[in-house]
């Protein structure tokens, strides 16, 4: 089948790009625009390792095809910090011990932005079901939870505007 | 100088106050993995000329190959090669411990998703859709799914294990009491984030560098040598980190290593081996089921006088692991408990799928949840309480303290004045509140509603070392440069639990030098040689041990150019913050380290550790296998569903030791997961094989791992406080990797006494594991018919 040419933003930069119709945008985030930040653990939809922001929405890279972000702002990993500074909510993960061997990290992070857009100051029960499409298999999620409310306290400090590029 | 000296692992050293040690620090790779820049295998570049590679896989569980015809994937888009067992050069043999375990099959299939052949590409997508062309031709053969099966069949991978003392029969049948029953339960897939994955580089003169997501590179090394019919010096196997592993890339990652190996060689260029993750799931080892016959005799106190078992793991098709797997479940199923007369039986059912292998507890669980099961019921057919009878076993003076192994549990004056184990239940179970729970829950209960409370305490004693003597070892090499920075290898590897960072802990605090400044490099058998997996809990005592030991001889040298510097005594010289102090004068760790360079001393070491003390015969089972037990002890809170099984942990309290621990907040992290992890594989994570032998749950929709609401709500965790490890470990640490999965079994007892609470704890629930809300409702209904009137 032809290539299609695509025109998308990707961590605010603007990235043109002619891609089979067929490939997933997690192949083409990893191996098109060599942003391996973004993991694929079970590539079918259900782990959450895959996710990236699309137009400010967390989706699974794995289950969309990367012709359908034509014209979209994508937002992974590699483009959370700004200027090589951290976002609060990285640093909230690195200083609060949310990860183990880090596999679910991009993901779990990517979930975590989505979540702190919409509720700057969610409760305990909201961040369990915000991060419940994320499986982590080496924490009991107890620090990622405790990452994620120490996140959402220093972006309601101010301590940095909200940084994505799309959140 | 008395070049023999190598200083010796002086006790007071490791008992000294501790600056790095000892504390909280954050993973060493954490500032990396939040910006999605720690570089997993998969995520590595390709190389020029790189190939992708997919498996083929037996669709047929038990069989004979008549004839593989792939011709039609040889010319399939973008192939370059169909390799087959004829086309290895060396041995098809992948074997960790006995042999006939291939690589690729041979001859015969013997479990569905067994890789018959492997076609490389030149990208993914092309490899699999060639995959799916290549036609094995099979005759079929009657297979075995079943471990009791296979028993009756006396169908084994290996000989039978049997672990004995006194006699057990006679002292069933003196006994005032007697019972007898069966305890069923799955088994487990690991599913690690990271599916296996290998990237091989073929070097000149046929030299092989494989990055290996690999527990063990030592063994990925000497299999790939084999497999192309080279010696070990031609391989070097390399792995930075893994996506986690938790047992299941001890043996099984030198399957997929070996293969992208075999593509390098066959093909010349690098290969990439990445397992997609229902392939992963069919094709590679898991943690193994087990059903459990017993014996036991005991009295109206519920003392266990005399205890028989059968233990028949479900080894799969072939021995892998399951050896030692099998010995860890016969000297674990005493747990806490002194068992005077004990008859056990290790069988490896052979079955027709996939070999399992070794998983975080690596056989010691199913032990556990045997034996508990055991409690539970000789406290049902007693009308007491579970605590009761535990109470009246646990290893301690008015019963016994050596284990039926002969291993004497207590150290020094553990037994008579600090006995650990009584101090993590007695904390656990004042945190948890026992007795107000106990009665919330019977009145409770007592509403005779639909939803049913549970609550149960599970004590653990868990030994650490591989129970083979000869893989307790560890290797480092440390190098000092001229600025004082350090480099720091060693045999462990790194899969999440922390290991890199708490061995660069050691390291730093015998430099006296900031954590920073020791560099954690991939663990790499052309640095340290000769290693064991990182397993058994086992890779911070024995690799930092080892770094320990080159450090401090390192340090030995840098003392003396010290001394002469100062014109002082090693006792007036102190390594802190960076400077190497002596009076009111001092110089920087780096000064120092130019000084040695220029007197041409050595700022290099490697560094070596053999746990000392154990001895054990695998053919009598007796001896001293463990260099040391941990403790911990767990209360679980659950309710469940009556009409439908649903259920859930609503509480949970845990008291772990962990000796002085290394670094506790990687402890917490790694006991909250563990237990998490055990809580999946005992209520929700079930495994599935069709008619066929076909698994049916290969990915996260069908295979549930816990997700963030399935985990209790209330969860305390606390590392038992002062509680340095009597044995000279590193640091007096104590190991903290798998002893907490056992914990969860807490959960699974629970769950029973919900079920057994509508007989008013007079019958003992019929609950399997995993108890899936399937199960849960058949206990619950077996119940209502065995108890008449429900309470
Ligand atoms: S890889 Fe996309 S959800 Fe698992
Ligand atoms: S940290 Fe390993 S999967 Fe979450």
């Amino acid at each position: 089948m032809d290539k299609v040419a695509i025109n998308l933003t990707v961590n605010g930069r603007n990235r043109q790009a002619l891609v089979p119709p067929r490939m997933l945008l997690s192949d083409f985030i990893r191996h098109e625009l060599e942003l391996p930040g973004t993991h694929v653990g079970c590539e079918h939809g259900v782990c959450g390792s895959c996710n990236v922001l699309v137009d400010g929405k967390a989706v699974r890279s794995c289950l969309m095809f990367a012709v359908q972000t034509d014209g979209a702002r994508i937002g992974t990993i590699e483009g959370m910090g700004a200027d090589g500074s951290l976002h609060p909510i990285q640093e909230a993960f690195w200083e609060e011990h949310g990860l183990q061997c880090g596999f679910c990290t991009p993901g779990m992070l990517v979930a975590a932005t989505e979540l702190l857009a919409e509720k700057p100051d969610p409760s305990e029960e909201e961040i369990r079901e915000a991060i419940s499409g994320n499986l982590c298999r080496c924490t009991g999620y107890e620090f990622i939870i405790k990452a994620i409310r120490s996140a959402a306290q220093k972006l309601r400090e101010g301590n940095g505007a909200a940084q994505t590029e799309s959140a | 100088m008395n070049i023999q000296s190598k200083p010796p692992v002086a006790a007071q050293k490791l008992d000294a106050e501790t600056r790095i040690v000892g504390h909280d620090h954050v993973h060493d790779s954490a500032s990396r993995h939040v910006r999605g820049q720690a570089v997993y295998i998969d995520d590595m570049p390709d190389l020029p000329g790189t190939l992708h590679c997919a498996p083929v896989l037996s669709n047929v569980a038990h069989g004979k190959i008549l004839n593989i015809d792939f011709d039609k994937a040889r010319a399939s888009e973008g192939v370059v090669d169909v390799l087959l067992a004829s086309d290895i050069p060396g041995k098809n043999e992948v074997a960790p411990i006995f042999a006939d375990e291939p690589f690729l099959a041979e001859g015969k299939v013997e479990h569905v998703g067994q890789i018959v052949g492997l076609v490389v590409a030149d990208t993914l997508a092309h490899a699999l859709q060639a995959a799916r062309k290549v036609v094995v031709d099979i005759e079929e053969l009657t297979p075995c799914f079943d471990e009791a099966e296979a028993f009756e069949a006396q169908s084994r991978t290996l000989p039978d294990q049997h672990l004995k003392r006194g006699d057990a029969q006679q002292a069933i049948e003196a006994a005032a009491r007697r019972l007898t029953g069966r305890v069923k339960m799955g088994g487990q897939d690991h599913f690690y984030l990271e599916a296996h994955t290998a990237h091989a580089f073929p070097g000149e003169a046929g030299d092989m560098t494989v990055w290996s997501s690999t527990q063990h590179p030592t063994e990925v090394q000497v299999h790939v040598a084999m497999l192309l019919g080279v010696k070990s010096h031609k391989v070097d196997v390399k792995c930075r980190r893994m996506g986690g592993a938790f047992g299941g890339k001890e043996s099984q990652a030198t399957i997929i290593a070996g293969l992208a190996a075999l593509a390098a060689h066959a093909t010349g260029q690098p290969c990439r081996f990445r397992m997609r993750r229902d392939d992963d799931m069919a094709a590679t080892g898991k943690r193994h089921g087990y059903t459990i016959n017993y014996d036991v005799g005991f009295d109206e106190t519920g003392r266990i006088h005399g205890l028989k078992v059968e233990a028949l793991a479900h080894s799969g098709h072939v021995a892998d692991l399951t050896g030692p797997v099998i010995a860890r479940t016969l000297t674990h199923l005493d747990n806490c408990y002194h068992i005077e007369h004990a008859d056990f039986l290790g069988f490896a059912a052979k079955t027709n799928t996939v070999s399992n292998t070794a998983f975080r507890g690596f056989g010691g669980p199913q032990g556990m949840v045997a034996i508990e099961a055991i409690i539970d019921d000789i406290a049902r057919s007693l009308g007491r309480d579970a605590q009761d009878i535990r109470a009246a076993n646990y290893y301690g003076a008015e019963t016994g303290s050596e284990t039926p192994y002969g291993q004497s549990v207590f150290v020094g004056d553990e037994l008579a004045h600090d006995n650990p184990l009584r101090n993590v239940i007695e904390r656990v179970t004042s945190n948890a509140r026992w007795d107000e729970k106990r009665t919330q829950i019977e009145a409770f209960n007592a509403k005779r509603g639909v939803l049913r409370k549970g609550l149960a305490m599970m004590p653990v004693k868990f030994g650490i070392s591989f129970n083979l003597t000869t893989l307790n070892q560890g290797g480092a090499l440390v190098h000092v440069y001229m600025d004082g920075s350090v480099h720091l290898n060693h045999g462990g590897t790194e899969m999440g639990q922390g290991l890199n960072t708490k061995v660069a802990q050691v390291v730093a605090e015998v430099f006296g030098i900031p954590l920073g400044d020791v560099q954690i490099t991939p663990s790499d058998t052309g640095k340290v040689p000769n290693t064991s997996a990182t397993a058994a809990s086992s890779g911070s005592d024995l690799n930092g041990m080892a770094a320990f030991n080159a450090a401090s001889e390192i340090k030995a040298r840098m003392l003396d150019v010290a001394c002469e510097h100062f014109d002082a005594m090693p006792s007036d010289i102190d390594f802190r913050d960076g400077q190497v102090v002596c009076g009111d004068r001092s110089i920087s760790f780096g000064t120092l380290a130019k000084y040695c360079w220029m007197k041409r001393i050595s700022l290099s070491a490697e560094g070596f550790y053999a746990t000392p003390k154990i001895h054990w015969d695998g053919k009598t089972m007796k001896g001293r296998p463990f260099f040391y037990f941990t403790y911990g002890a767990a209360v679980a809170e659950v309710v469940i569903d009556t009409l439908t099984g649903e259920n859930r942990c609503l509480s949970v309290d845990i008291v772990q030791d962990c000796g002085k621990s290394l670094n506790p907040v990687i402890d917490l992290g790694q006991i909250e997961g563990a237990f998490v992890q055990g809580m999946g594989w005992l209520t929700c994570e079930e495994l599935w094989w069709d008619e066929k032998g076909r698994l049916r749950t290969v990915g996260p929709s069908t295979y549930k791992i816990p997700g963030s609401r399935d985990v209790p709500p209330v969860f305390n965790v606390e590392l038992l406080e002062n509680r340095p490890n009597p044995e000279e470990t590193v640091y007096r640490s104590k190991a903290v990797g798998e002893p907490p999965l056992m914990l969860s079994i807490a959960v699974w007892l629970a769950l029973r006494d919900a079920v057994s609470s509508l007989s008013g704890h007079r019958l003992a629930a019929a609950l399997d594991a995993p108890a899936t809300p399937e199960r849960v409702l058949f206990a619950v209904e077996d119940m209502k018919e065995r108890a008449g009137e429900l309470i």
